[in-house]
């Protein structure tokens, strides 16, 4: 098994213990507050068609993309007034969750 | 003596269906490296003790061609026997049959032995090895599914129900065994997903073999699927074997009683625990070290590790053991282990087993990844199952106790039975210097020297706080004890226990943060 025999310190109520760090522990991610500048995957899909161009002026609540998944063409909307300031895929990719799919400025 | 043609008859049909899917298929079963359905079933029973059922059961599929193809037994063996003198019913997919692939007929036997256990109140043993849905029997298999994932509700906490994993197991299949107490895994052999490689890599583009995807250590590691995780089939048939040694037939019966033995003297209680709080040990020797034989056996080994549950017997009478391992994490309480302890918790109290609950933690995991994962909600399930549950409910505070995760283990106020604190017990709000940055912050930071200061309000608080005494002034803690003492105390308590009442108000049922 792996780090059997090494310890590492954790830190609880600013106390300091000596103990096995998992494997998950430390891969956590670190928190990243959400960005309504970019626009992710949020299930893994295929982009069926894309209903903006670069430079475009959106508003909140507009159609930007189709997203085909699970026998679904879903649609993802603006998340905030602004302008496409590029669009990361293309049609025909394959893409999995947490994608980049376009981003507003 | 002439034999009659009829019994030669029988013989002979037996013969044929005895095959299963034939020579080769069975050659390709164990070129795998996985034994016959037939030979598992014989492994893991007493010599001579199985009955089947249901041997000359045939589909009656039309579509597909299916009416030209015969199916020995609809590639299921289905029956009863023993397991040290226990009675259990059994059923064993047989991969050589059309992929043991589930269609009506199959269905059918595995409900039929399904509904003899419960009726019987006997353990049920489950072992899968299948390709899935038979697919040419359209709905006719998924209803299959549906009715035993019925029966597998229907009949939990009512008898124990065991999977064994030998093989695929996949899609729907697999809500089957999620359904059952105890799921165990063969290393390289078990294979568990809802959706395939295949399919994941057609829609995501994604490539992952099955092993990675679902393998029998992804699930004794990463998702908390299976509990027991053997390297051969052999090993995996001792542990089922033992596992049944611990638990009772059914809901309504005690587990049976075993001779008691001393625990073996290389396990010295006195010195398995450092005195500073921040050290860490391995709390199965601990556990070792009050166990009948000190045999410990561990559920769930690879998942969690960071809290410990197992069976062990104490003066013959078997008793489930939950622990805060500092090996691991410090022991603290967490998504994962918050579930791993509260399972077992609720199954120990379905099946008349009392608990044992040795203490040392510093509380629960801080992060956004366990807040956002939801530890409040799976962290209540631990809170839940001990105030839920009504079977004997002994606790040792063997060192820190903070917090909420003192409440959590098994505190008095959610309803312990009996409370023991060792001397080196630290029950507090929280850990000494946490609280000392707390309460003396304005001494602290007004101090000419306010590490001296916080180190002088640090031991401050340790002498006055970081001891058992306070809890057992107040009764939360029913005697300090010599770790010594440890094993006399809990074989007392569990024998005064022995005819515990509990009463809980009517209900339906409860609603566990699930």
């Amino acid at each position: 098994m792996d780090n059997q025999n090494t310890f590492g310190i954790l830190n609880i109520d600013t106390t300091l213990y000596k103990t096995r760090i998992t494997k998950k522990f430390q891969n956590r991610k670190p928190y990243q507050p959400a960005d309504p500048r970019i626009i992710l995957s949020f299930i893994p899909g295929t982009v069926l068609d894309i209903l903006v161009e670069k430079d475009q002026k959106v508003r909140k609540g507009d159609d930007l993309m189709i997203l085909d998944a699970m026998k679904m063409q879903n649609k993802l909307k603006c998340s905030m007034d602004g302008i496409v300031k590029a669009i990361v895929v293309k049609k025909g990719d394959k893409v999995s969750k947490g994608t980049v799919l376009i981003e507003l400025e | 003596m002439p034999v009659n043609k009829k019994i030669l008859e029988l013989q002979e049909k037996r013969e044929q269906v005895l095959l299963g899917g034939g020579e080769q298929a069975i050659e390709k079963q164990k070129a795998m490296g996985k034994r016959t359905a037939r030979e598992r079933i014989m492994a893991l029973l007493d010599e001579n003790s199985f009955n089947e059922y249901d041997l000359f059961v045939e589909h009656d599929a039309r579509d597909f061609d299916m009416d030209k193809k015969s199916l020995p037994s609809d590639g299921v063996i289905i029956g009863s026997g023993t397991i040290y003198g226990a009675p259990v019913a059994i059923f064993a997919q047989d991969f050589t049959v059309a992929g043991g692939s589930l269609g009506l007929m199959h269905s059918r036997k595995i409900t039929k032995i399904m509904d003899h256990a419960l009726k019987m109140r006997m353990p049920l043993i489950g072992i899968n090895d299948s390709g899935g849905a038979r697919i040419q029997e359209g709905v006719n298999s998924l209803a299959g599914y549906g009715e035993i994932f019925f029966r597998n509700t229907i009949s939990s906490g009512v008898i124990p129900q065991l999977s064994v994993i030998l093989g695929p197991c996949a899609g729907g299949a697999v809500y089957s065994p999620a359904l059952t107490d105890f799921v165990f895994v063969v290393d390289k052999i078990s294979k568990m997903f809802i959706t395939g490689p295949e399919v994941i890599k057609t829609v995501l583009g994604e490539e992952i073999s099955m092993e990675d995807l679902g393998g029998a250590r992804v699930h004794s590691e990463v998702t908390g699927n299976a509990h027991f995780f053997a390297m051969s089939e052999e090993e995996c048939f001792e542990q089922i074997k033992k596992l049944i040694t611990f638990i009772p037939w059914n809901n309504g019966k005690k587990a049976k009683m075993f001779e008691p033995g001393e625990p073996k003297p290389e396990y010295n209680i006195d010195k398995i625990v450092p005195e500073d709080p921040t050290l860490p040990y391995d709390v199965k020797d601990v556990i070792r070290a009050v166990v009948d034989n000190s045999d410990f056996f561990e559920i769930m080994q690879l998942y969690a590790k960071n809290i410990v549950i197992g069976f062990g017997r104490m003066g013959g009478r078997t008793t489930g053991f939950v622990a805060n391992q500092p090996l691991e994490m410090a022991g603290v309480l967490d998504v994962d282990s918050s579930d791993k302890a509260a399972r077992f918790i609720r199954y120990c109290d379905a099946f008349n087993i009392p608990i044992i609950t040795l203490v040392d933690l510093p509380g629960y995991l801080p992060g956004v990844d366990q807040e956002h994962a939801g530890v409040i909600r799976h962290g209540a399930k631990v809170l839940y199952a001990y105030s839920e549950a009504t079977v004997p409910k002994l606790t040792v505070i063997l060192r820190k106790a903070y917090g909420g995760g003192y409440i959590a283990m098994s505190s008095r106020h959610l309803g312990a039975d009996f409370v023991f604190a060792w001397p080196s017990a630290e029950i507090a709000v929280m850990g000494p210097e946490g609280a000392a940055n707390i309460i003396f912050r304005k001494e602290i930071l007004s101090a000419t020297d306010p590490d001296g200061m916080r180190k002088q309000k640090v031991e401050e608080y340790k002498a006055k706080f970081a001891n058992p005494y306070v809890a057992a002034s107040r009764g939360y803690v029913d005697a300090v004890i010599e770790p010594s003492e440890t094993r006399k105390f809990l074989m007392h308590s569990i024998e005064v226990s022995e005819n515990k009442v509990m009463v809980m108000p009517a209900k339906k049922h409860g609603l566990p943060p699930f």
